[in-house]
């Protein structure tokens, strides 16, 4: 990693800890550990959020403030894994914003998306470390974060009730109710890709994916790896 | 003067509840089925007209509630403490307004509380079950062994009139004396008042009284003297006669049309239904396409590839040639 790291020309969507081992077959190194570790404290931190939300939201759900420890409990805690999750994404938007950037092949897939449910992949364009779709969950993530942990600081009487009207707060629990439906959806969107092409979990638990998928789903950023780094040794580990 | 309410019978037979559990119309967060037959509705009159400013009604309501609040500071104006809070479920409020057609100064007091609402945006707002219930007599509720205190109530209410606790964090207002009507008692507040600007009965009664009230204030030269009953909440079971109804918010703030904000009805309705449908298509639409396209798993090719282009030889041409060059979605 350190040899391409330090050149000017590195990728966009090649990020630190990025590498390919050779071999059979070959492994790609996608997600650091502290990646990882990152993106599961966020992941973890959307669930609860989630399910403590949904409960608030429909009284068919509220049962789920039994997870939280009654409705009390449910109504205290919700806000500071809110608070948890946006410092944790706001790390992760950090790491992953520069290879989320707009390339010129997303509009191209995003024309080719519907081949590419139909199962004809063979009609996508080659792609760097994250495809539009990806881009579009990391996107939408960010810009809905922003607005929940907004809204939800408007709503969050218990430390920040003088700051604004009742009239701000109606606004704010109408604008948390829809993003939160938004950012659900999203997360749909997110966990189906990951269970429906297969290989890609391992990006996360362990922190590599195959040559294999990485050349069929993100070929660009395959052959930047092989062309930037050393292909014929193995690189540093991917912390 | 309305006739008085007596005392209650010191006697075991007479301490009988009169209202409870079966005559729940309405429940936060839960379907019941409304009670067969109503309970006559009750309702507090207060009239504005007639108040003196003792705020003997809410040093009764303090009392008869066990509430304690906290000493306060002078801020110079009569109002005090300046707002509702936790422990002041009523509140007189002062307003030195000067009538542009006399030009002369008048003394609004006006006994701010809660009012009752036949439509309550209190309980439509509340997501925790049973926390507010409403009877069949009229009176609201809240129940706080339930209340998760979230303050959804506070921007359901169109009177701004529910506080939320420090010390357990439950929301509080006025129970319309619930315990003492329910042993066919008035309201504390109304015990408590010297001037029966404060009388409590039936809702018809009430109106009558109002109506007779507001007669002799016209004979007196009020020409816009009249009931505030609202009827964008349903109609209130706590009514004020008012000098100047024509514009009730002179009396420091009272909603000229209260209504639930159209921001509630749209969080607690459209938004819940379309929401949970989104969600629930969304869904379903990913485990359709599971069973119609199948996984998408990586082919031996691929790997293959992979190798090639990791060792350096012959590099796949970038196009790909056949079906099995492809690129494809990930999270």
């Amino acid at each position: 990693m350190t040899a391409y790291d330090q050149k000017p020309e590195t990728p966009d969507d090649v990020e630190a800890g990025d590498a390919v081992h050779p071999g059979h077959p070959v492994t790609v190194d996608r997600y650091t550990l502290g990646a990882r570790i990152n993106h599961w404290i966020t992941a973890t931190s959307l669930v609860l959020l989630a399910l403590s939300g949904m409960a608030l939201f429909t009284p068919r759900l509220f049962f789920l403030t039994g997870l939280f420890g009654g409705g009390q409990w449910t109504r205290a805690i919700h806000p500071w894994i809110g608070v948890v999750l946006f410092f944790s994404f706001l790390i992760l938007f950090v790491r992953f914003f520069r290879a989320n950037l707009p390339a010129r092949e997303d509009v191209d897939w995003v024309a080719h998306s519907a081949d590419l449910l139909a199962g004809r992949e063979e009609k996508m364009p080659e792609v760097g470390k994250y495809n539009a779709g990806q881009k579009f969950v990391f996107w939408s993530m960010s810009g809905l974060i922003i607005v929940l942990i907004a809204s939800g600081v408007v709503m969050w009487d218990q430390y920040f009730y003088n700051l604004t009207t009742i009239e701000q707060k109606r606004i704010a629990i109408l604008v948390h109710a829809v993003a939160a439906v938004c950012i659900i959806c999203v997360w749909i969107i997110h966990v189906y890709a990951a269970i429906w092409v297969k290989g890609t979990i391992g990006a996360m638990t362990r922190g590599q994916v195959t040559g294999g998928w990485a050349w069929r789903h993100h070929r660009k950023w395959l052959r930047e790896l092989v062309g930037k780094g050393n292909p014929r040794g193995p690189h540093a580990p991917a912390e | 003067m309305f006739p008085p309410i007596p005392n209650p019978s010191v006697s075991p037979d007479a301490a009988v509840q009169r209202f409870g559990e079966k005559d729940i119309m309405r429940r936060s967060a839960s379907e019941v089925t409304p009670p067969a037959e109503r309970l006559t509705e009750v309702a507090k009159l207060i009239d504005v007209t007639k108040c003196i400013g003792c705020k003997a009604c809410q040093a009764a309501c303090l009392e008869w509630n066990n509430l304690h609040e906290e000493i306060g500071f002078n801020h110079g104006v009569y109002t005090n403490p300046m707002d509702l809070t936790p422990d002041t479920f009523t509140l007189m409020r002062f307003t030195e307004w000067v009538n542009p057609e006399t030009d002369n100064l008048e003394w609004l007091i006006r006994k701010d509380g809660c009012m009752h609402c036949e439509d309550p945006g209190c309980l439509k707002a509340c997501p925790a079950p049973g926390a507010i219930v409403q009877y069949s007599n009229g009176i609201v509720d809240f129940q706080h062994e339930n209340c998760i205190g979230c303050g959804y109530c506070i921007k359901g209410c169109p009177f701004n009139i529910p506080r939320i606790s420090k010390v357990d964090h439950t929301a509080y207002k006025c129970t319309l004396c619930s315990d003492r009507v329910a042993v066919g008692q008035g309201p504390a507040c109304q015990k408590a008042c010297p001037t029966q600007a404060i009388v409590f009965g039936t809702k018809d009664e009430m109106k009558e009284w109002a109506d007779f009230r507001i007669k002799d204030l016209k004979s007196r030269g009020f020409e816009n003297a009249g009931l505030y009953d609202p009827q964008g909440v349903g109609g209130t079971h706590v009514m004020y006669v008012l000098h100047h109804a024509d514009t009730p918010s002179i009396y420091a703030g009272l909603p000229d049309n209260p209504r639930i904000s159209p921001i509630v009805d749209a969080w607690k309705g459209v938004t819940k239904y379309v929401g949970l449908a989104v969600m629930g298509f969304a869904a379903a639409a990913g485990f359709l396409h599971y069973v119609v396209a199948g996984p998408n798993k990586v082919s031996e090719e691929d790997e293959e590839n992979a190798e090639r282009l990791t060792e350096g030889k012959a590099p796949p041409p970038p196009e790909p040639t056949q079906g099995h060059t492809q690129h494809g979605s990930t999270p």
